[in-house]
């Protein structure tokens, strides 16, 4: 990862609030990031702890109401993306940012052809003509290392494989040479067989292509083998952020190491029992006045429940949203 | 290990499930899929068996239709002594309170319309006699051991968490004081924090009543913390039968191997050290399997003779049991039964 580069994405205070009818629902609380050329960023966290929602949020995906983007400034390309037109909007995303959705089942559209849908960005954003952009599919297939490319492009969504479907969203993410590529749990739907093809693909496309990659699991292995940085969320909010080394030989939030702790490895020792994080994820109701993983810490302290910790930098790129110090054990000075 | 871990409570023979196709105008059976094609197993009483493998092997059907939940095709089935494979729905029903399932997803398998306390009692108003105080108490006491709060039981299941509705599928399997229970995926709906409270919550139960579990998973890395012999399906076969420490330290059949391998490792150094055996293609079809055996098509250390004759499953050390060529010149203990191997094995477990 090429250190000092501009960043090609920088999030900056994304807050994003859903009106529901039991009242307001934070589901992004004040999260930044930055995302660097060529890096692969991994988000981790738990189902409702924000991650897809960030995400979507800075594309302009979710509809409105009942979500409310509230805060914040994406700048992308020297735009603000929530500050532009919708034309805009649509001229990036598929273009210079891509997309891919967690469930390759749902995500194509069953009545189209793949080669219709791939070439689909192609014609929009790109101006191709109906050959060329034909031509290009067929090599996108090839690079995601569908066979038969040419004869597939007449086929239907149904008629391919999930792992083969989950290939030809990459294909269609890849259409339009993104600078940025957000994967929203790409391999989640896959088994463990085909998500190990389709990392291998990511690592290899990266690598060959130079895009930026954004991340999105809640499966800490797969984060392990492909990250470079790892952002965890919890309750809306960004507990930690490190690189990915970092992250797993010595976190600092007390979430992350639960997390860690609560996984059973395929190698090394094998607990007599597991470690679980007692209790239940918070329900992002009101503005937080306190931080989001209060109830289940096991280090917890009453500033805790008066204020929402900040983001406490600790050097090398490393932070950590908690009044605790791991490494005195003892209570952070603001 | 286990005290009571010597004979097998459950004894599976060749069990075979398939599913008919009808096609064209007329309907007519064009073919069958063969979900569970041949699958023989014992579980140990008070064992935890874990079966694992990729989604369409099979898995599922075969923890149902040793449940019996299915007409099975051919096979033999026995739990506790009694023969199953046969028996016909109506007299399965009172045997119905030894054998009991957990199901995958605890949003589906509840009734929405019914309270936690009718959900749990269902089971006990259909297969035991008593007063309705007693139920209730028996219930109260299966929300205990659960971890749930009694004073919940008026609620209906769109008012608990994922994890608590797991809870409430466990609570009513056990209502029946059951011998054996196939959890299904129990654990696949949840997030990895809920996880292991499932996990510990199966485990102290088994303990405290001496369950026998059929596990499973897709899951390698939590199937390796809770079973204590792990099952390999691909394709309506078992390819791998082991005790967990040696099927995960040193996998022999190829598919294994690579299943094993393709587990992504919570360690970064560790993940990028590890060399991946990346399977090609997709699982065949389980209407048209390939012929010799199955895993032919994407096998790395194919042969020839994969491609025409169909492994057997046997044993080739003291306890473990595959179905894979490479293993033909291994010294043939043909002739003993499965059961009778893995009863020495858990023996030999038991002395040391």
């Amino acid at each position: 990862m090429p250190d000092g580069a501009l960043p090609v994405l920088d999030v900056r205070d994304l807050k994003t609030v859903f009106q529901t009818r039991g009242g307001e629902v934070h589901a992004v609380n004040d999260v930044s990031f930055s995302l660097k050329p060529g890096e692969l960023l991994g988000v981790v966290g738990e189902s409702g702890s924000g991650k897809s929602v960030t995400m979507m949020s800075l594309l302009g995906l979710l509809p409105s109401p009942p979500a409310d983007v509230r805060n914040g400034t994406v700048t992308f390309d020297g735009m603000d993306l929530l500050n532009v037109t919708p034309e805009q909007l649509r001229s990036v995303r598929g273009g210079k940012i891509g997309f891919v959705f967690q469930d390759p089942m749902t995500s194509l559209n069953p009545v189209y052809q793949v080669g219709f849908q791939i070439m689909e960005p192609l014609r929009k954003h790109m101006g191709m003509n109906k050959r060329e952009a034909a031509k290009r599919a067929q090599e996108l297939l090839e690079l995601v290392g569908i066979p038969d490319a040419k004869r597939r492009l007449d086929d239907y969504p149904h008629q391919f494989s999930g792992g083969m479907r989950q290939r030809v969203m990459i294909a269609i993410a890849l259409a339009c040479d993104p600078q940025v590529l957000i994967a929203d749990e790409p391999t989640t739907a896959l088994d463990v067989t085909i998500q190990a093809q389709i990392l291998e693909l990511m690592k290899e496309l990266r690598d060959k292509l130079g895009m930026a990659v954004i991340w999105i699991t809640h499966d800490l292995g797969v984060i392990a083998g492909i990250a470079d940085r790892v952002m965890v969320m919890y309750g809306g909010q960004v507990v930690e952020h490190a690189p990915v080394q970092e992250l797993f030989g010595n976190p600092q939030h007390p979430y992350t190491r639960a997390l860690l702790k609560t996984i059973p490895s395929i190698a090394g020792e094998r607990a007599a029992r597991l470690t679980v994080i007692e209790g239940q994820p918070p329900i992002m109701a009101g503005a937080p006045t306190s931080c989001p993983f209060r109830d289940r810490c096991d280090v917890a302290m009453d500033r805790c429940a008066v204020q929402n910790p900040p983001r406490y930098d600790l050097g090398d790129g490393h932070d950590a949203a908690c009044f605790y110090d791991a490494r005195t054990g003892g209570p952070r000075d603001a | 290990m286990l005290d009571e871990g010597n004979k097998p409570l459950v004894s599976v023979k060749d069990l075979k499930m398939h599913f008919p196709i009808f096609a064209g105008l007329l309907r007519r059976r064009v073919g069958e899929v063969k979900a569970v094609d041949g699958v023989s197993f014992d579980v140990m009483e008070g064992e935890t068996l874990g079966l694992v493998g990729e989604s369409g092997c099979g898995k599922s059907t075969c923890g149902r239709a040793v449940l019996r939940l299915y007409d099975i095709t051919s096979g033999s089935i026995e739990i506790d002594n009694r023969e199953i494979g046969a028996t016909p729905q109506t007299e399965l029903r009172g045997m119905r309170p030894t054998m009991q399932m957990v199901f995958q997803d605890p949003q589906a398998s509840l009734n929405p319309r019914m309270t936690v306390e009718d959900i749990i009692k269902e089971p006990l108003d259909e297969h035991t006699t008593g007063t309705d105080a007693e139920k209730r108490e028996k219930v109260g006491e299966l929300m205990d051991a659960v971890g749930l709060n009694r004073k919940f039981a008026k609620r209906y299941p769109h008012a608990f968490s994922g994890g608590q509705r797991q809870r409430i599928g466990i609570a009513r399997a056990l209502a029946l004081n059951p011998k054996f229970i196939v959890c299904d995926e129990p654990i696949a709906a949840l997030d990895v924090s809920i996880q292991a409270q499932v996990v510990n919550l199966l485990e102290d139960l088994q303990e405290q009543f001496g369950l026998t579990y059929l596990f499973i998973s897709h899951d390698l890395s939590m199937v390796r913390h809770i079973a204590t012999r792990v099952a390999v399906m691909y394709l309506g076969k078992i390819v791998e039968l082991a005790p967990r420490e040696a099927l995960y330290a040193e996998p022999l059949h190829p598919y294994t191997k690579a299943l094993l391998s393709a587990v992504p490792e919570p360690d970064p150094s560790l993940a990028r050290a590890t060399e991946r055996i990346i399977l090609q293609g997709d699982v065949p079809s389980p209407s048209n399997p390939p012929e010799g055996c199955n895993f032919c098509t994407r096998c790395p250390s194919v042969m020839d003779i994969c491609k025409r004759v169909e492994p057997d499953y046997r044993e080739v050390h003291p306890g473990r049991f595959t179905a894979c060529h490479l293993y033909n010149d291994t010294n043939d203990t043909a002739g003993q039964t499965a059961g009778h191997e893995a009863q020495e094995l858990t023996n030999k477990e038991n002395l040391e």
